[in-house]
This record gives structure tokens, C-alpha cells and sequence, in this order.
């Protein structure tokens, strides 16, 4: 057992845990969205990153690009929810969808990287 | 991205993980932490964006105090904790930066990384130096001479930081590595298209070998000049490189035969290999007859031959080899006992040509002593060793490093000069004191410029035009000066090579086509003129016929129309009558 691809393995898997956590429920359902859970797999997400920097192979450059979509989305994502709770309105619905929405995004670029990892795994085992 | 890019982000994972880790916790810990309003009551937590604004401005030392109201105690609290977390691992992050840019092996990723990046970014003519000893760095220093770029490779890191201190105007990328590895040739830049050359001059045969047989193989056609001691490594190389292998023990020999049978023939050579702008060598007037030659190494072998070839008495003083077949006398040469043995009171000349310099001059001494009107040749091996050579005052000097320096920059620059020379193998002494006579004369006292040309639309392009019209081109016309067609230029067409065949030293009335290479031999101002003429059209049209032609489109067709008119007039004029 290799603690580097235990790390490695666990932080994928957390962020995309996170994120599911997070997008579960009904779109504009405000209080089924925890604003904690967003931060979270922000943070989750962002280690993943890190954890992906310095690979040559084709397959670690493609890794590094999946996790800097999810990067994007969920910032993106937290940035328009910051907007919209010090609005004079509040959080709406809509915003919340569109948060929402935004997650789902990061959501499958989480899933392609487990896949990637995945796959390596069994090339590896072969 | 680069090899020092990866390395970076490689090397930056943990500090940059402990720091997104260390940030969670504290804008965490302050978004739930309860505070007070500005009446005292408590309330909820600062909020997660409110809690990332502080603790970046924190974390930072940029510090605006306390926002957005006045902590509660347990804020304040975790706030403390905060500044220590995040600066501690902020400064872990800087602290493994400065550690990685002092690494060495960062550093060397760094050099290589630029090496490659100026490589890349050559755009113009280039030579490769492999090996930098003192005939690399001569060759270096007359390559700088001469304007071109040249890449420099050394295994040794001694001589590649000498390298970078040598007052060049240009600054030569130098890389230290193995020049026998192919690889390192490539990463030199050899299979770029504006390589023009290699020169091996490695300590070690067998490395300038393996770069003769790596250039040939990966870009045939490439000229490559490769230094070899061993006469058995002369043959195997010849294979794969012609004549571009110099065995400097041999050539040395073969100059030194020279000068003392040929002496015309030599100063025609020197002039021919010499760098342009150098004074013009002497003519020495080496007697004939008894000869004494001290030291019977590699060099020795070639002279005492040389010598008897050219109808000379040797009589040859060693220790080392005494006992050998053609030693005659054992002794130094440095004491007057075995310079007496040897006759050298009816010697014409004596050759110093040992492999050190104290010991030649020491034998120059003596034999000046004993003979005050002896023709002395040393040998002088380290450059260093100039001022000892200047104030003996020899009447023959000649440096191993120097001439294959010479020789390398003349072949490797203009590859041309390889077949005249061997094509004027056998020139007698009156012929090349005339053909010296005339390279003397192009600029005043100093070497002339040495350069090739080919008649093609590239280089030549007025040339081929004008053929194309069939208006021929001499090389009369070449030999006027493109800026008062009553006087001759300062330049002088040496050899046309065409095809196969072609003219040595061809005549003025000898036509030009297309396809064409010219050995032209000039003064700097002529060599630049003939360049424009043989560019641009309306100088060689002044140089073809002596009348200016007119520059631009609209007087061709002026003169066009004129023409016709003229035509159509005279028809006229007839038809009246």
C-alpha cells in the first residue's frame, strides 16, 4: 500500500462526494443547500488540484484539467451566492438554481476524474 | 511547459496543501465563532465570505483590523490562533521556494531550460565548438572575428566558465556535457537548418570520432572538421569525412616541410587560411642543406620525412627514442656536446620540436650560441608561452593550436577553399608567389576576406535575372568597382566551380550560369560592394554596360516608349520617301 495513492485516491473521492452532497435535492429548493457543503468541496477540490500538479503523462495532464473545471464551477458558484445573500433581495430561488446548476457542472467534471482514476487502476492491474 | 515548470509544481504539492488546509480551519472556525453587536448582545458567526475576507487580509499581514463589527472574545481568540496557522504555513510555502531555487538541481534545470530556449531561438548561421581547449577557444575567438554565432560544448565545467569569460561580442550559449552523446548534439542545435558546421576538438580522439560519425549521419552534406593525433584514427574517420579530418601532428610536419622546401607556397596558404584583417605573414627564405631535428615524437617522424623529401640532410637528436631506427644522436639537444655531434657548424637550420616550450627555446639558445647565423624553427605549444617566443626572436615560429585553429575557421566558413587548395595541390613557387602577389595587393597589408558565393536566386539574384534575359555576366564584370566602372575592385574570383569541372583563377571573359559557386577573395569595402551588385539589378546593369540604368518602373517605361517611338519615327521616314 502506497500512502501518496491513498491521499491521492481519498481527496478525488472527497470532492466528488462533496459536490454530490452539495447538488443532491431539489434545484431551487434553498434550505436543502448547505452553503457549508459548497465550502467544503471547494476546499476538497482545490487540494485535489495541488495533488494533481506535476505530472507528465497525457493522463495526469487531463486529470489536472478535470480538476481545474471543478475549480472553476464551484468558485464561480460561491461567488454568485456571496452576491446574492448580500443582496437587498436575499437569496432567491432562481439564484439558487443557478448555483445549483453550476455545481452539477463541477459534478461531472469530479466524476470523469474518479473515472480517469478508475481506469488507471485497472490498466495498472492488467 | 518545461521540465523547470513541473519540477516547481511538483515540489510546491505540500506546501501548497498545508496552506488550503490551514486557511479551512481558520475560515471555518471564524465563520461559526459567536459575536456581539455593538449594543453587547450576542450573535450568530461572521459567515463564511466574511471569514475568508479576514483571514486573507490576515494571513497576508495585511491586517484592517477588525471587521465588519468589533470581535467578541472567542473571535478574538481564534483570530490569534488563525495568525499563527497561516503565517506559519505561508512562511513553510516561501521557506521551500528559496530552498528550491537553491537547489542545484533546479538550478541545472534552469540552465538547461535557457540553453535550449536561445538553441531554439538561433536564427542565424551557427557553428558548433565542441571542446574548448586552446585550439577551441582560438577557433572561438575567430568565429566571434568573423560575426558568426557559434554554440560551444565542453565536458569539462573548468573550461566552459573560462568560455563565458572570454571578452566575445556576442554571448555564445556553452553547455557542459558529453559531446559523444548524440543527444547532446541535437540539443546543440545540429539538426537545425541553420547549423553550418561542427568542429570536434576534443582532448580524446575517439569523442571527436563519434561526433564526426553522429553529424555525418544525421545531417550528410554538414561540414564537419575534426582534430585527430592518431595517424590510425586519420584513416577510419576518413571514411566518413574526407579531407575534414586534420591530424595537427601531420599538418604541422607537412607546414613545416613547407616552409623550409616551398616557402612561397607556404605564405600563399597562410594567406588563404589567415584570418581577414590579420597582417600579412612574412616571407621567410629558409636555407637549404644540413638540417638538425631535436625531439622524435609523432611531430619529429613527419619533419625528419618531410625534410629528406624536399632534398635536405636530417640528423636527428633524442633521448627517448634513441636507439630507434633514424635517431642518430642520443642527447637532449639543449647541451652543446650533442649540438657539436650532430655538425652544427656546418648545419643550415635546426628544428626545436619537442613537446615542451622551455626546452625548445633552450635549444634555440644554445644553437644561437654556437652558430650565430643558424636558421632556427621552434615549436612553441602554449599560448602562454608568446612573450618567451617574442623576445628569443626566431626566425621560424609555429603553433599546433593555431593551425588547426586557422585551418578549421578557413574550411568550415567557406567550404569552397577545401577543393581550391586541393585543387592547386601542386602549385610551383613562381605561381604562388604571384598568386600572392595579387592577394597582398586587394587590402593593402592585410589578409584578404576569403568568401564563397553560388549564382542562385537567394544569393545571386540580379546574376540570375540578367541571365535569364541572356544578358551574360562575365567575372570581368565582377572585378569592377560597382561605384566607378574605370576602376578595378579590390577583389578577385579565385576558382568557378560548376558541376564536376570548373576554372581555377578563370578569366574575364569567362561566362557565368546559373547554378554556379564562386571563391572570391576581396577586401572587406569591395566584398560588400560585389554583394549589392550581385543583388541588385541596376548596379550590375551599371557594371555590365558602364551607364547608369534608370531605378524604377516608371523610367523603364519611359525609356520603353522612347524606344518605340524612335522606331516608329524612322519606319515613317522611310515610307515617306
Amino acid at each position: 500500500m502506497n500512502s501518496e495513492k491513498v491521499i491521492f485516491g481519498f481527496f478525488i473521492t472527497l470532492a466528488a462526494a462533496l459536490n454530490f452532497g452539495f447538488w443532491t435535492g431539489e434545484m431551487d429548493q434553498i434550505n436543502l443547500h448547505s452553503v457549508w457543503e459548497l465550502a467544503a468541496a471547494i476546499v476538497a477540490s482545490l487540494i485535489a488540484t495541488v495533488l494533481k500538479f506535476g505530472d507528465r503523462t497525457q493522463l495526469g495532464a487531463v486529470h489536472l484539467s478535470t480538476s481545474l473545471v471543478a475549480d472553476v464551477q464551484l468558485i464561480a458558484g460561491a461567488i454568485v451566492w456571496t452576491f446574492a445573500a448580500t443582496s437587498p433581495a436575499g437569496l432567491t430561488p432562481t439564484d439558487m438554481a443557478l448555483i445549483v446548476s453550476m455545481s452539477a457542472g463541477a459534478l461531472l467534471a469530479n466524476l470523469i476524474s474518479v473515472v480517469l482514476m478508475i481506469s488507471e487502476i485497472i490498466t495498472a492491474r492488467r | 511547459m518545461n521540465n523547470v515548470t513541473f519540477l516547481f509544481l511538483r515540489r510546491m504539492r505540500l506546501p501548497l496543501v498545508l496552506v488550503i488546509l490551514l486557511y479551512t480551519v481558520s475560515v471555518f472556525g471564524l465563520a461559526v465563532m459567536p459575536g456581539v453587536d455593538d449594543a453587547g448582545r450576542p450573535t450568530e458567526g461572521m459567515g463564511l465570505f466574511n471569514a475568508f475576507y479576514v483571514i486573507s487580509y490576515t494571513a497576508t499581514t495585511i491586517g484592517f483590523g477588525e471587521l465588519p463589527h468589533p470581535y467578541s472574545g472567542v473571535q478574538r481568540m481564534w483570530m490569534t490562533l488563525s495568525i499563527y496557522l497561516t503565517v506559519t504555513g505561508w512562511s513553510y510555502a516561501v521557506v521551500t521556494v528559496v530552498g528550491l531555487l537553491q537547489e542545484p538541481a533546479f538550478q541545472n534545470a534552469l540552465r538547461s531550460g535557457r540553453y535550449a530556449r536561445r538553441i531554439r531561438h538561433l536564427k542565424e548561421p551557427f557553428f558548433i565548438v565542441c571542446g574548448v581547449g586552446e585550439t577551441g577557444t582560438l577557433v572561438c575567438h575567430g568565429l566571434d572575428r568573423l560575426g558568426k554565432q557559434f554554440v560551444v560544448i565542453d565536458s569539462d565545467a573548468a573550461r566552459i566558465e573560462q568560455i563565458k569569460l572570454e571578452n566575445f561580442h556576442s554571448d555564445p550559449p556553452a553547455v557542459m556535457a558529453d559531446a559523444s552523446q548524440p543527444s547532446t548534439l541535437t540539443g546543440a542545435g545540429l539538426l537545425s537548418k541553420h547549423c553550418r558546421g561542427v568542429m570536434a576538438l576534443a582532448v580524446d580522439d575517439n569523442i571527436n570520432r563519434a561526433i564526426a560519425v553522429t553529424a555525418r549521419l544525421l545531417r550528410p552534406g554538414l561540414p564537419v572538421m575534426a582534430r585527430v593525433g592518431d595517424a590510425n584514427t586519420d584513416h577510419t574517420l576518413g571514411a566518413f569525412g574526407g579531407d575534414m579530418v586534420t591530424n595537427p601532428f601531420e599538418r604541422f610536419s607537412t607546414y613545416l616541410a613547407l616552409a623550409v622546401a616551398r616557402p612561397q607556397r607556404y605564405r600563399m596558404g597562410q594567406i588563404l587560411t589567415g584570418i581577414p584583417g590579420d597582417d600579412l605573414p612574412e616571407l621567410h627564405h629558409p636555407p637549404r642543406g644540413h638540417w638538425i631535428m631535436c625531439g622524435y615524437g609523432r611531430f619529429g617522424h613527419g619533419v625528419r620525412e618531410a625534410l629528406t623529401k624536399a632534398g635536405n640532410e636530417v640528423t636527428v637528436i633524442d633521448k627517448m627514442h634513441y636507439g630507434e631506427e633514424g635517431v642518430d644522436i642520443e642527447g637532449t639537444g639543449t647541451d652543446s656536446t650533442s649540438l657539436r655531434k650532430a655538425g652544427i657548424e656546418r648545419a643550415a637550420g635546426i628544428v626545436a620540436g619537442n613537446a615542451s616550450d622551455l626546452k625548445n627555446l633552450a635549444i634555440a639558445l644554445v644553437a644561437r650560441d654556437l652558430k650565430p647565423d643558424i636558421f632556427i624553427v621552434t615549436r612553441q605549444n602554449q599560448i602562454g608561452n608568446n612573450t618567451l617566443f617574442e623576445a628569443f626572436g626566431d626566425d621560424l615560429c609555429m603553433q599546433p593550436s593555431h593551425i588547426v585553429a586557422r585551418e578549421f575557421l578557413a574550411l568550415i566558413t567557406t567550404p569552397l577553399l577545401a577543393r581550391f587548395r586541393y585543387e592547386i595541390r601542386g602549385a610551383s613557387e613562381k605561381w604562388s608567389a604571384e598568386l600572392t602577389e595579387a592577394l597582398s595587393a586587394l587590402d593593402e597589408g592585410y589578409v584578404p576576406q576569403l568568401w564563397g558565393i553560388s549564382i542562385d536566386s537567394e544569393q545571386a539574384p540580379a546574376v540570375v535575372d540578367a541571365i535569364k534575359h541572356e544578358n551574360w555576366v562575365n567575372i570581368g564584370h565582377l572585378l569592377v568597382d560597382p561605384y566607378d566602372c574605370q576602376r578595378p575592385a579590390n577583389a578577385l574570383v579565385l576558382m568557378v566551380s560548376r558541376g564536376e569541372g570548373g576554372e581555377i583563377l578563370p578569366t574575364t571573359g569567362y561566362q557565368l550560369e546559373v547554378g554556379d559557386q564562386l571563391l572570391i577573395a576581396s577586401s572587406p569595402a569591395a566584398g560588400r560592394r560585389l554583394r549589392l551588385a550581385l543583388k541588385n539589378p541596376s548596379v550590375l546593369h551599371y557594371l555590365r554596360t558602364g551607364r547608369e540604368g534608370g531605378g524604377g518602373w516608371v523610367w523603364h517605361q519611359m525609356r520603353r516608349a522612347k524606344l518605340a517611338w524612335i522606331k516608329w519615327r524612322t519606319m515613317h521616314h522611310y515610307q515617306e520617301h
